[in-house]
């Protein structure tokens, strides 16, 4: 676990490399979520400081976005589409089997701190749904076996 | 031995990338060389992963490609188990005009010399030694209008932001592709990333913009990867330059950034919170200046027609849709994918001609067009024909030309209840029908789901509210599939009402 100190040098760093950029704040919390997981709460003030906005400006485009996470995920995050192409295809019965299977409900994390579920609308997977997505990675007509490749 | 594997999101979900692999084990371990090309998909989703190995200058095809299926590769191709013979001779690929996407699994994406050997940059060629107004003029003569949904001319839009005064504009292209059953911007993006940066351009030129963005959403990494390796290989090759540039921008999971205006909030670094119109994106867009912003598919079809005059590509469509329209099959369908065909064809040509009706086996019920805003259409309206005044005629919107195929195990009151429940959730909160009417919306389709038909008339008349009250068209589109499906299906409505007495 960094210390708040180089948790401040490093956004300091992701300012820097930011520098120049017209509407830098998303790529901005891209960057700080990439580099923690999640956006800590102290990275507020520093970047409305750097960007000239208040703080109350930026955790407003924090809170605004499903993307941005407030505290850290689970080692693995399983995303799940719920969006009509993907019901039509049994969306809703997988994600239920899922959740009985890990044993939480959408945007929980299993008490082990293994898997975060989240519900995701569209992943442009339409004509091969239901669709997910494993830490990143694309999976089409997925199934409850998915549970398996976050079982560690 | 040449072979091509589709870098595209949905083979890749199916498991092109370790089809990938294999391939190229399986090669080594016989000593054979094997270039492996990854290419974009051409968009039959059922056959993915579709791998093509070029025999005499012909691609032959074979698909859906499992590990098992490698070896077979590489003895005799006529008769391996999953051949589909020559993929141009493909019904699926030979009943289709494709205009936008002609290279789009043809080539290998990031080969600007492929490009360029399949008609890539005639277009901004001609377009640098046209005047601005000539280019303006090209694109509106040849019909387009903006393919994200709203059907607006882009020719027109381009007029205004070309005549407006300022010394910096700007050319976004909105690749915040949410609605559900759509998949074509992905799919150009991920398999011909250089007709959007030729779009753009030619756009820029004829603004007199020197400057786009494209903000793509989070949820499609590979088309993020692509488009930024190749904005990169452009700019060194010098198509982009001092004249006109370009960054990639991603989205952070919002549906409404794919408004113009939500999205020029979201790039701004703001909230994505819709703008009111009046002042229109095309004179105080970005950071408040001269902006166009179109879908991807709208840029990407203009290379074509700038390479082909605007005559040829108005010659194909019908009545005010003019062109060709990059249909996305999508739900529970047997053969979905991506079929580009001008429009005309009849919802019933596409949903069972096409897509051979549901992947189930059972019977088509509701196919919902134009994603999670567009109306359910009852195959009793199969012979509306594909256009946008067609279809606004009987109460639905084509939008992005997405197909949602549902069979008849689907519940449209839960459909209903789905599409004011989405609403509730991306709802920006700017104006009250939306933020407000939608969480209602759930309320009172839950009323109705207990049996008290008194909620009706309050769910037609909230959906009344929202559709003339809202800013955008989330709050304002909401009301077609829910009023949609409460027309074409009360049956739905009614037996919960039957099962509550």
């Amino acid at each position: 676990m960094l210390d708040s100190q180089d948790h401040s040098d490093r956004i300091a760093e992701i300012l820097e490399a930011h520098q120049g950029l017209e509407g830098p704040l998303l790529p901005i919390l891209h960057a700080v979520q990439e580099a923690f997981g999640y956006i800590p709460e102290a990275a507020v003030p520093q970047i409305a400081k750097a960007l000239m906005l208040s703080k109350a400006e930026v955790h407003g485009v924090v809170s605004f976005y499903h993307d941005f996470r407030s505290k850290p995920a689970g080692r693995h995050v399983l995303k799940l589409c719920r969006a009509e192409a993907c019901q039509t295809m049994g969306a809703d019965a997988v994600a239920d089997r899922i959740k009985r299977a890990l044993g939480i409900g959408w945007h929980e994390t299993t008490s082990d701190g293994r898997v975060t579920l989240e519900p995701v609308f569209c992943l442009g997977l339409c004509a091969c749904g239901p669709a997910a997505m494993v830490d990143g990675r694309l999976v089409g007509r997925v199934d409850e076996s998915v549970c398996a490749e976050v079982a560690k | 031995m040449k072979v091509f594997v589709p870098l595209d999101s949905a083979a890749v979900a199916l498991g092109a990338d370790r089809i990938a692999e294999a391939i190229v084990a399986q090669g080594a371990a016989r000593g054979v060389t094997v270039q492996v090309v990854r290419n974009g998909s051409r968009g039959m989703v059922w056959l993915e992963p579709l791998v093509e190995v070029e025999v005499d200058g012909v691609r032959h095809g074979f698909g859906p490609m499992t590990l098992a299926d490698v070896p077979g590769l590489f003895s005799d191709l006529a008769s391996h188990p999953k051949a589909i013979g020559p993929v141009e001779a493909h019904p699926w690929m030979k009943g289709q005009t494709r205009l936008t996407f002609a290279r789009v699994g043809v080539i290998d994406p990031l080969s600007l010399d492929d490009y360029r050997a399949h008609g890539g940059l005639v277009g901004l060629d001609r377009a640098r030694g046209m005047t601005r107004a000539e280019i303006v003029a090209e694109v509106t003569e040849s019909g387009l209008r903006g393919r994200g949904g709203a059907g607006f001319p882009t020719g027109i839009k381009w007029k205004t932001v070309s005549e407006a005064a300022g010394d910096q504009k700007y050319i976004v292209c909105n690749a915040d592709e949410g609605d559900s059953a759509t998949f074509a911007d992905r799919m150009l993006m991920e398999g011909d990333p250089f007709c959007l940066i030729e779009g753009m351009a030619i756009a820029g030129l004829a603004c007199g913009a020197t400057k786009g963005y494209v903000y793509i959403r989070s949820e499609y990494p590979v088309a993020i990867r692509v488009m930024e390796a190749a904005v990169r290989i452009a700019r060194e090759a010098g198509v982009l330059g001092a004249a006109f540039d370009m960054e990639i921008r991603v989205g952070a999971g919002a549906y409404v950034c794919g408004e113009e205006t939500s999205l020029l909030n979201s790039l701004e670094g703001k909230r994505g919170v819709v703008r009111a119109k009046p002042p229109l994106p095309a004179l105080q867009g970005f950071l408040g200046r001269p902006t166009v912003v179109n879908n991807v598919i709208s840029l990407a079809s203009v290379p074509v027609i700038l390479a082909k005059g605007a005559a040829f590509y108005k010659d194909f469509g019908l009545g005010r849709s003019r062109g060709t329209i990059p249909l996305q099959i999508a739900g529970n369908v047997k053969y979905g994918g991506l079929y580009e065909v001008a429009f005309g064809l009849t919802l019933g040509e596409i949903v069972n001609g096409i897509g051979g009706g549901t992947a189930s086996g059972r019977p088509v019920k509701a196919v919902q067009v134009g994603g999670p805003l567009g109306a359910w259409f009852p195959p009793a309206l199969f012979d509306t024909p594909f256009g946008y005044e067609e279809f606004g005629a009987k109460d639905g919107l084509i939008g992005h030309a997405g197909l949602t195929v549902a069979d008849d195990t689907v519940d449209m009151l839960q459909m209903a209840r789905f599409a004011m429940e989405f609403c509730a959730i991306e709802s920006c909160g700017k104006c009250t029908p939306c933020r407000i009417g939608s969480t209602r919306g759930v309320e009172t389709i839950d009323r109705l789901a207990r049996g008290d038909a008194s909620a009706l008339p309050i769910l037609t008349d909230l959906c009344n509210t929202m559709k003339f009250g809202s800013l955008c068209a989330l709050g304002g589109f909401t009301p077609y599939p829910v009023l949609s499906a409460l027309t074409h299906f009360p049956d739905d409505f009614a037996r919960q009402r039957e099962a509550a007495e």
